[in-house]
């Protein structure tokens, strides 16, 4: 028993520490960090962490390779999607354009690295300059402002980003559609729990102890509502909230149930035995690098709109981000290991730090010494676990 | 009777929720080789690791007495001050650094500020000679062989002045020539007075070397058989190990017809991959039947590995030339997804490096080579991939705890069977298998060989490639001579013997 104990102490370490990290800043901002409109801020200011990290997560599964040009690649074709609205052209035209702009991005990294085997590092540095160069080109250096209501409105900008409250009830100040939608998705989670229980049993397969997946049912349930709940206290579901889940949904989805998604793993389990089972290592490369352009595409449209605007400056750095988010959340530096729900706590931990930090004063430069310290902690700790376990 | 220059007493060594020994003792005489056998995971390593440091004095109970005095190592420098020198399995060289270099490494000759590159050389020098190497000590280690890796290792422990040499596992990557050489390298040694400990899962060298056996099984010593008193046999040492006697250390396979010819090699030529002008193997004529086993024998760096994989969708060398036909159908084999839908199986010799993902679980090993087998669409049915995973398991007995375990936790038996299963679960018809026993005890090895029969006998083709004359002997229908990439002769087993195989292999070298 004591054995387990130290086990699921050990697999949600990272869960702990963003607790723990929480309750630091309730008790020095006085807790003001749970206010529900520091709650929706956290979502909103940081959905581009989320989608690029889970992009980034793929290419850390291959092999720890990273991509460092992220960033640029966000102001890149954040900037054509500037300009191209700046000419009145059609809305969802322009969603197109910079999604499709970020997917040759990284069908262009993942040629030299999948098949000239050029090491993503370096491919990616000189995306990087390339591309923060590119962006300036696009916008002539000049800060473009979108004024596009749809647009703002649908990923997360200007003051009406938030989901309509169709179910408004006079005299009553919580927005109703956004609880209603809290408790449809702790239903939703609670019947994927028992279908998944009851498949199980049903089939003879080994299941875990009933009281893990209470614990589970109830700590996931009593945390999801009660972020709906301040969130409906606030303005109601962000949109930038809407963008996150479906990336995230997504990509568990392709994590863990997908044959490309096994072959990430696999790749960066031991590149050698995956080629010689029959799998073209080349293609899983290849597919991590423009599903990385891809998520850059969709950080880029979600940077545009919550600012309003593009400017030469736009992204730098959050390709760290989406790196730290990945590695905080116990994704292996040498590829093989790491998962959505790992990236979710990550980002969430960093958002965490840097708003609390943020609130209690602390200068930005502080800021990211104590960022830098995290990710080291965390990577430290990953080391260590894994020194033991041998 | 000699001088005891170690004794290790009711040594128990203790992991979290696992005793790895219980009270193990081991007494070894100054001038003897000490052999210590048993099946992999009964203990030898640990006990090694406890003597030389790397577990630390307090992490095990029992006591070390050295050349008369307890000894309380807390790390490996304290022990090799002391003479006490671990050679281990895995050579420990790094690739681009000269012999010299390597020999010196974390002990170089001169000062700390300023290493003394011709004291290191000459030195170096001087040791390759002790143990019979003519390289200078300057060239590459990644330009020599593994033979050769093996003796500067051995030269580089010499360099540290060495009283008590522990060889772990010393010839599990050479061929019988040089493992001969460096069997012949200890008991040179022995004469000049060093003490030796070698673990080994080679009883034929055991007998050849060895003044005492200790047996452990179960992290236990069981018993000390001493080869001067009685002549040992094999046999004798394996019922030690193993707690049983085995009686045949070949399973019998009877009433297996050999069908048609499912594969056929002709005129087969490969170039290396990097060195456009070098031919590894040249000219190779082969076939197999449907039921039959065929061996191919050859020393290491005969081409085997090379053949095999060229057949195998071309994942090794270049300018590949020949013709291959599979069923009697002349095939071209591009890409090793090619070879698999071909229903060709190779079963590599390097299980952790090109065989399995050790980060990932049985399950997830299983079906890796044939995902199409349990997804639809690009999504994967778990349940259907853990009834394979679970179906294989008990098919080859695999002892784990569930197909949920990570593979890099299994035994090298069970890491085996795992591959086996992936490949099987690929369903070939012909299936390649690669040095299929190396580094795993001899109950698993008997394992193995069951499944390799009850696979001729549904039918399929086994090509065996081993560098264990009676390994190739005791299973095959009928065996391939190779040497420096060409087949050299060929014979049906009841006609081979272990003599007559190296004369063909000599006869060959002496034609060039």
């Amino acid at each position: 028993m004591s054995i387990k104990i130290q086990d699921i102490l050990k697999k949600y370490t990272m869960v702990f520490a963003l607790i723990a990290v929480v309750i630091f800043f309730y008790v020095t901002t006085s807790g003001k960090i749970l206010l529900p409109q520091n709650i929706n801020n956290l979502i909103s200011q940081n959905a581009y962490v989320f989608v690029l990290a889970a992009g980034m997560l793929l290419c850390i599964l291959t092999g720890g390779n990273i991509d460092l040009a992220v960033g640029s690649v966000v102001c890149f074709v954040g900037g054509i999607g500037a300009v191209v609205m700046d000419k009145n052209i059609n809305v969802w035209i322009a969603v197109a354009i910079m999604l499709i702009g970020g997917l040759l991005v990284g069908a262009w990294q993942g040629f030299w690295i999948a098949y000239v085997k050029v090491p993503p590092f370096i491919a990616t540095l000189a995306g990087m300059y390339a591309f923060r160069g590119l962006a300036n080109v696009v916008m002539q250096g000049l800060t473009i402002g979108i004024d596009n209501t749809t647009f703002l409105n649908v990923f997360g900008g200007g003051a009406d980003c938030y989901i309509p409250d169709f179910l408004k009830m006079e005299g009553v100040d919580l927005n109703i559609t956004c609880m209603l939608a809290g408790i449809i998705v702790v239903a939703l989670f609670a019947l994927f729990v028992i279908k998944n229980r009851l498949d199980a049993k049903s089939k003879g397969f080994d299941i875990a102890p009933l009281y893990q997946d209470i614990i589970k049912l109830v700590a996931v349930g009593a945390s999801v509502l009660w972020i709906f709940y301040k969130l409906a206290k606030y303005k109601g579901i962000p949109a930038g909230l809407i963008w996150i889940a479906v990336v995230l949904l997504a990509y568990g989805y392709i994590t863990s149930k997908t044959t490309i998604g096994r072959y990430l793993y696999a790749v960066g389990g031991n590149e050698k035995a995956t080629r010689l089972s029959g799998i073209d290592s080349r293609k899983v490369f290849f597919f991590a690098y423009i599903n990385m352009g891809l998520m850059a595409g969709l950080g880029g449209i979600l940077t545009i709109a919550r600012a309003s605007g593009a400017q030469p400056t736009f992204g730098q750095g959050y390709e760290m981000d989406a790196i730290a988010a990945c590695f905080i959340g116990g994704a292996s530096a040498y590829g093989g290991e790491g998962g959505i729900f790992g990236v979710i706590i990550g980002a969430v931990l960093m958002g965490v730090i840097n708003q609390g930090m943020s609130i209690m004063g602390i200068s930005a430069n502080y800021q990211k010494v104590v960022k830098g310290i995290v990710v080291l902690v965390a990577i430290i700790f990953d080391v260590l676990s894994n020194k033991k376990k041998k | 009777m000699g001088r005891i220059l170690l004794e290790m007493k009711n040594i128990t060594k203790t992991f979290p929720g696992v005793k790895a020994l219980d009270n193990v003792n081991l007494q070894v005489e100054e001038g003897e080789i000490h052999a210590l056998v048993g099946e992999n995971g009964a203990g030898k390593s640990t006990l090694m690791n406890v003597l030389s440091g790397i577990y630390p004095y307090g992490s095990y109970e029992g006591d070390i007495i050295y050349n008369g005095e307890i000894c309380q190592f807390q790390k490996i420098t304290d022990s090799e001050k002391k003479g006490i020198v671990i050679i281990h399995q895995e050579l420990a060289l790094v690739p681009q650094m000269s012999i010299g270099e390597n020999m010196f490494l974390g002990n170089e000759r001169g000062k700390k500020s300023a290493i003394n590159w011709n004291e290191t050389y000459s030195e170096a020098d001087k040791y390759l000679k002790m143990v019979g190497l003519s390289e200078s000590s300057r060239v590459l280690i990644k330009d020599i062989g593994t033979g050769k890796q093996q003796l500067v290792e051995i030269a580089k422990a010499l360099a540290k002045n060495a009283k008590l040499l522990i060889l772990d596992e010393p010839t599990s990557s050479l061929n019988e020539t040089d493992s001969r050489a460096l069997l012949d390298l200890m008991l040179e040694f022995k004469k000049q007075g060093m003490t030796m400990i070698i673990i080994t899962h080679k009883l034929n060298e055991v007998v050849y070397v060895a003044d005492k056996i200790t047996v452990v099984r179960d992290g236990s010593t069981v018993e000390t058989l001493d080869c001067h008193s009685i002549a040992i046999s094999e046999d004798r040492i394996i019922r030690g190990m193993v707690g049983r006697e085995i009686t045949d250390r070949f399973p019998k396979r009877s009433g297996v017809e050999i069908g048609d010819i499912n594969m056929e090699v002709d005129n087969w030529t490969v170039y290396h991959p990097l060195y456009a002008e070098r031919k590894v193997v040249d000219n190779v004529n082969m076939n197999v039947g449907a039921g039959e086993v065929v061996g191919i024998y050859g020393l290491m760096g005969a081409g085997r590995t090379e053949l095999a994989m060229s057949i195998f969708g071309r994942s090794y060398g270049a300018d590949i030339t020949g013709t291959l036909k599979i069923k009697g159908e002349e095939v071209t084999l591009k890409n090793p997804r090619e070879a698999i839908n071909a229903h060709l199986a190779y079963v590599t010799e390097d299980r952790k490096g090109n065989g399995l993902v050790l980060s990932n679980p049985i399950r997830v090993n299983t079906s890796l080579a044939n995902m199409a087998g349990v997804s639809k669409n690009g999504v994967i049915d778990v349940d259907k991939e853990y009834q394979v995973a679970v179906e294989y398991k008990d098919k080859l007995k695999t002892k784990t705890p569930s197909v949920e375990q990570n593979v890099g936790n299994l035994s090298g038996g069970n890491q085996q069977k795992v591959l086996l299963a992936k490949w099987m679960f690929t369903n070939p018809d012909i299936l390649i298998l690669d040095e299929p026993t190396r580094g795993i005890d001899v109950g698993a090895k008997y394992e193995i060989y069951c499944i390799i029969n009850d696979l001729v006998k549904s039918g399929k083709s086994v090509v065996m490639i081993s560098s264990e004359l009676p390994e190739v002997i005791g299973m095959s229908d009928r065996i391939y001579i190779m040497n420096e990439g060409k087949f050299v002769g060929e014979m049906k087993a009841e006609d081979a013997t272990q003599e007559n195989i190296m004369a063909c292999i000599l006869q060959s070298g002496r034609g060039e």
